[in-house]
């Protein structure tokens, strides 16, 4: 069971940007946002085939400015946010857009690829989601499993809650929640919860974890000191509703239950540097990506925590039908914790690693200096969680 | 004169004897008498020419005498012959005369004889005619006593039937009278005398009425009997005769077994509750409170007499102050040797007693003695109870021999227990109890132990916050047990605290194991069980005692690193960086010595395994290298949040020309040093690469990142999927990685250079944050420059230091809107100003 080695694309930008097309569920695709000053800001589009293990890339133009966040519609596949930086008159302010891409970005590309590469198509822009009072956005959350028509933009010491109405060319904040402290306090990122409806949002800022309810746009929970250093992301379980990953500048990755919030359940420490990212795989949640500057991806298997301790549990119909399976599995002890496997392929810091929408299996990860590696969760695991 | 004429005697004597001899010699030899010579003679006497031979042949010896010899010879022949014959004739004249005398006088002997025989007959003839006479005389007179003899036989049996019968007819009376003088003893014995006969002759009137007046004599002296047994008011040597007497008047002896001990317990449990009276001063606090309070009240009161009068207290005052040794004296003293007494006077009343008398058939030895035993074993088991609690409250660690002698005596004076008992399990519940003791000592030891470490950590501690300047002040490790010096000037600088520290525990664990080696001298009686020499020593003290307070050092210090880690460096980094050498010090040495110490002075032999000195070392390793890493850590972290903050708070787009280097960065520099001068106190140099000779001159170029370059150039190619494998290698293969928080080594040199990645690390993840205009990368520029000038001579490779300035640089220059770089001249020349 010799695994696939992983696949590497490299883009001429720098990059922190990533994001699973969400709304796509056949074909594997992400989308890259770059970082330039100088030149025009591109969206890459990788779709990964992944029979033949090859890239096809298209570029779509950005050119508002270098882009720090982006996030796919869970519902239309052509519609993208995106958080940039414009600089304009020795100013750099921080903006967000809901965008569209053009209809015809599939075949266009593939007619001609030398010109696509000069003449790439634009975005569209549908509507910004910021207005005066409120900039400096650091994040765009699209309503997880929704239609497409609630945002959540976090921005400075805000969280605003946005209805995208008439095909999202128009945004109008329905309700927000301030952080109120001490300081200048700014949320540095977040996470729509997938759980109860979806109505609640966990947040970062500094050290601590913040849970809002969405009704009411009040806090609901408040993990001080999560890390030792700042909090730089966060994940929802996605089968587990009160089970949270954190990760930040002290290395650490923590497993939160948010009923309890003194003690993080389990805590990991594989990492030599900052985590920047941590994701649960959407459909085996043991599976946990974290992605650092020590510019390494690592892949645990968080079993002890996750909503199959024991393994995949069989179900009724086998059993009757084996009950050889069924011994075995009962004498089966509960799964050990561990690090699947470390990616080391990134030379540059690691500040976005995604799962794939389509294929469970695969995932991407986007170093600084723009390289994107798309790797596969090793086979053994792989058929050891399925069977 | 008189020796002279004894010699002279005796010289005769002797001459004449000889001559008689060898006169009886020819004799013999002519009769052939001689039998000694008898074969030697046979050979000689055949021959016929041998004058004395028997086959002596005269004419051949004339024959050959004639033929053999000259003339000359025969005449000499003949007058020596003649002379022998002349010899021979006058010795055979003198037999015959000496023989012949004897022979006359034997005969005068024996004709007197003749005359002496007569005379003897005739008297003995008299004689057996007397005898006849005698004879006949004593037949008349046995005859005639007869009749007499019959009469008085009979009379001296009436004699004593009568005396018999008037001793039973005064019985009553006899019995009561002892009864009034309590000469109980005797009263037994009469009826005991007369009991049988009583018994037996019952049927007749006279008799039964006898027999009913004893029996209620008796009965009423059974009951006084059992009343002073009941009273138990008296002495033992009473209480024993009591029951002897009772025993003899068939009184139900397992109920006298019950009585008799319950008797005993009312009075051992008299001691018991003296006992646990003292090991209860808490009861009676609030009134010890009441007492004082009143007494503080009295001043009040102005000297009212009844305040000062004794007050009337029941309950025993407070003796909570009476020690160990005291309490377990008390409890010999009166509790066991009065159980011994009581085990005593039992056996020999119950058991012995009766194993002599006619009580063995009904099985009464092997009830009292089980009844004994259940009784010795439960108040054995509240004595044990109340000296464990007492045991228990002996919490403070200051003196163990007090301890030691304790249990030493209690455990000798239960010898005496084994002995009167011996298949009683109370020894071996005693010595039990001197385990368990022992055990509880060494855990108390153990968390005395922990608390010292801790307390000299926090006056570590104090001592690393004091200010350096009141060294003078500060006495620190005062009040530790006694091991730290608490001089003049209190160690301040880390080296000192260290060994201060390192020796003060060293010591408090040599004097801990002296405290508890207490338990193995020899002249303690229980430090000979097995007990004591096996699993005490490698169980007890080795591995719960000392094992545990190196694991707990250990892991007491892996909890600062945790602790600290979430709550943002609660601990001073030096305390960190000082147990990490402590740690370290233990695994190179002081874990095996102590250890070795520890199996010296117990002798130990492992019989169980026990953790291996290696086990520990590696642990201590573990702890030593945790802490020095999260002191990396740590350190690194604070510089790293100036970075931080110097840049997350400066608007670098709109900033001024750079004209100095930023504050920060010499802050920067500062604390390396002095970071560099601590470590340097406690860890060696270590090694670094050779630095090439222009090191703090290096320059930097903006777009150092050679791939960064190239992309720049070519910013439009087209990416596409590449060889991925290819790729990959060929950018390790240039490109070395650098853990940012990985482990560092045991010295300086590796500790520095992990902060200074750490920091480096940071400042260069924050610059990709922002974005700069031309003069916020030009200040970066300058600050890098400056930040190369002094931290490479700190660093293992400065290399290391070159690519993170780089990179930052680098990333700056992106990150730039404006990237016109400063030139390098203006830099130098810029921060040698600074």
């Amino acid at each position: 069971m010799e695994d696939d080695a992983p696949v590497i694309y490299g883009l001429e930008f720098q990059a922190r940007a990533l994001t699973a097309q969400t709304a796509e569920t056949d074909a594997i695709r992400f989308l890259v946002g770059t970082q330039s000053l100088k030149f025009d800001n591109q969206i890459h589009i990788i779709d990964f085939d992944d029979e033949n293990n090859i890239i096809n890339k298209n570029v779509l133009l950005h050119q508002a400015g270098e882009i720090w966040h982006i996030g796919a519609s869970p519902a239309d596949k052509a519609v993208l946010t995106t958080c940039y930086n414009k600089t304009s008159d020795s100013r750099v302010v921080s903006c967000a857009a809901v965008w569209r891409m053009p209809s015809d970005w599939e075949t266009g590309s593939h007619e001609s690829l030398d010109d696509s590469a000069h003449n790439p198509q634009t975005l569209e822009l549908l509507c910004h989601l910021d207005d005066s009072a409120h900039s400096n956005v650091a994040c765009v959350l699209w309503e997880p499993m929704g239609d497409g028509k609630r945002v959540i933009s976090l921005a400075d010491n805000h969280a605003l809650l946005w209805d995208l109405q008439e095909s999202s060319t128009q945004a109008t904040v329905s309700s927000s929640a301030t952080l109120e402290g001490k300081g200048q306090l700014k949320f540095t990122s977040g996470k729509w919860s997938p759980h109860h409806n979806c109505s609640q949002l966990a947040t970062a800022n500094d050290t601590a974890i913040r849970g809002w309810d969405l009704r009411t746009m009040r806090q609901i929970y408040c993990i001080e000191n999560a890390h030792g250093q700042l909090v730089r992301d966060l994940d929802f379980n996605p089968n587990r509703q009160y089970y949270l990953a954190s990760c930040g500048d002290d290395c650490k990755v923590k497993f939160w239950d948010v009923r309890n919030v003194q003690e993080p359940v389990k805590t990991l420490e594989e990492h030599s540097h900052w985590v920047w990212s941590v994701r649960y795989n959407h459909s085996h949640d043991q599976l946990v990506l974290t992605a650092s500057s020590d510019s390494r991806l690592i892949l645990s298997n968080m079993v002890s925590i996750s909503s199959e301790p024991f393994g995949h549990l069989v179900d009724d119909e086998e059993l009757s039908e084996g009950e050889d399976n069924h011994q075995e599995d009962k004498g089966k002890e509960p799964l050990q914790d561990s690090v699947v496997s470390t990616y080391e392929e990134h030379e540059d810091s690691v500040y976005a690693a995604e799962w794939s929408s389509a294929d469970p299996w695969l995932f991407a990860s986007l170093s600084y200096d723009g390289r994107l590696v798309i790797n596969r969760v090793p086979r053994a695991l792989k058929y050891s969680i399925l069977l | 004169m008189d020796g002279e004429a004894d010699g002279l005697v005796a010289g005769s004597e002797s001459e004449e004897s000889g001559r008689k001899r060898r006169v009886h010699g020819m004799l013999k030899l002519y009769y052939g008498m001689d039998e000694e010579g008898k074969a030697a003679e046979m050979a000689k006497s055949l021959d016929p020419c041998d004058i004395n031979g028997p086959h002596f042949d005269h004419e051949v010896f004339l024959n050959k005498l004639r033929r053999e010899c000259s003339l000359a010879e025969l005449m000499d022949q003949e007058t020596c012959m003649v002379k022998q014959i002349r010899s021979l004739d006058s010795d055979m004249q003198t037999l015959v005369y000496e023989n012949y005398n004897k022979f006359i006088s034997a005969t005068d002997t024996i004709r007197k004889m003749k005359n002496d025989f007569k005379k003897m007959e005739d008297e003995m003839d008299g004689l057996s005619a007397n005898m006849a006479a005698i004879t006949e005389f004593s037949a008349c007179i046995s005859g005639t006593l007869q009749d007499q003899h019959a009469q008085i036989t009979k009379l001296s049996g009436v004699h004593t039937l009568l005396r018999k019968l008037q001793f039973l007819f005064e019985l009553p009376a006899r019995l009561n009278k002892c009864l009034e003088l309590q000469a109980y003893a005797q009263a037994v014995r009469s009826h005991r005398r007369a009991r049988c006969v009583l018994q037996q002759y019952s049927h007749l009137p006279s008799f039964k009425g006898i027999q009913d007046d004893c029996h209620a004599i008796m009965d009423k002296l059974a009951q006084e009997l059992r009343q002073k047994f009941r009273d138990g008011g008296s002495s033992a040597k009473d209480l024993s005769e009591c029951v002897e007497l009772l025993l003899q008047l068939d009184e139900p002896a397992e109920e006298l077994c019950d009585k008799f001990l319950s008797h005993a317990r009312s009075r051992l449990e008299s001691d018991l509750q003296g006992l646990e009276a003292e090991i209860r001063p808490y009861p009676s606090a609030p009134a010890v409170k009441d007492a004082s309070a009143r007494r503080l009240a009295s001043p009040a009161a102005a000297g009212s007499p009844t305040d000062n009068a004794p007050k009337p207290s029941a309950i025993p005052s407070p003796t909570c102050n009476t020690d160990i040794l005291e309490f377990i004296d008390r409890g010999c003293n009166e509790f066991v040797s009065s159980l011994c007494l009581v085990i005593t006077s039992y056996q020999e009343l119950f058991i012995n007693h009766a194993q002599k008398g006619e009580l063995v058939s009904k099985n009464i030895p092997q009830m009292a003695s089980g009844k004994l035993n259940a009784f010795v074993d439960d108040l054995a088991a509240r004595y044990f109870s109340l000296v464990e609690q007492r045991i228990q409250e002996e919490k403070g660690v200051g003196d163990n021999s007090l301890l030691v002698r304790a249990l030493d005596r209690f455990h000798r004076r239960l010898q005496a227990v084994t002995k009167l008992l011996p298949g009683s399990a109370v020894p071996n519940q005693g010595t039990e109890i001197v385990m368990r003791a022992a055990k509880e000592r060494v855990k108390q030891y153990l968390s005395a132990l922990q608390s010292f470490y801790m307390d000299s950590l926090t006056d570590v501690r104090q001592a690393l916050a004091a200010p350096r300047l009141t060294v003078a002040s500060a006495s620190v490790g005062g009040g530790l047990l006694g091991g730290m010096a608490s001089g003049r000037d209190a160690p301040n600088s880390l080296p000192e605290l260290l060994s201060s520290l390192s020796a003060s525990i060293l010591n408090q664990i040599k004097s801990v194991l002296a405290s508890v080696h207490l338990f193995t001298a020899k002249d303690i009686a229980f430090s000979n069980k097995p007990y004591f020499k096996g699993e005490f020593c490698s169980q007890g003290v080795r591995e719960s005692l000392v094992v545990s307070f190196i694991k707990f050092v250990c892991q007491s210090s892996r909890q600062f690193c945790d602790s600290a880690g979430d709550k943002g460096g609660s601990t001073p980094p030096a305390l960190l960086l000082l147990l990490s050498r402590l740690c370290l010090d233990y695994e190179t040495s002081t874990i095996s010595y102590i250890l070795t110490l520890t199996d010296e002075q117990f002798l130990v032999q492992h019989h169980s395994p026990v953790t291996p000195v290696t086990t520990l070392c590696a642990e201590a390793r573990e702890a030593a290298q945790k802490l020095l890493n999260h002191y990396v850590k740590v350190q690194g972290l604070i510089i790293s949040q100036m970075l931080r903050k110097s840049v997350e708070t400066r608007d670098w787009v709109n900033t001024i020309e750079p004209r100095n280097v930023r504050a920060v960065m010499k802050r920067v520099v500062e604390d390396t040093t002095s970071i560099d001068v601590q470590v340097g106190l406690l860890y060696e140099e270590g090694v670094r690469k050779a630095h090439s000779s222009d090191s703090s001159k290096r320059t930097f170029s903006v777009y150092s990142n050679s791939r960064q370059q190239a992309r720049y150039a070519a910013s439009y190619t087209p990416s596409a999927p590449m060889d991925t494998n290819l790729l990959s290698n060929i950018h390790k293969l240039f490109s070395e990685r650098i853990d940012i928080f990985s482990s560092v080594e045991f010295n300086k040199v590796s500790v520095i250079t992990g902060i200074i990645k750490i920091s480096l690390k940071t400042f260069l993840e924050c610059v990709r944050l922002r974005t700069f205009g031309r003069f916020g990368l030009q200040q970066i520029q300058v600050d890098c420059h400056y930040l190369q000038m002094y931290l490479w001579r700190f660093v293992s490779d400065e290399n290391l230091v070159h690519f993170l300035l780089d990179e930052i640089v680098g990333s700056s220059a992106h990150r730039c809107l404006d990237p016109a770089p400063m030139e390098q001249s203006v830099i130098e020349v810029i921060c040698e100003r600074g």
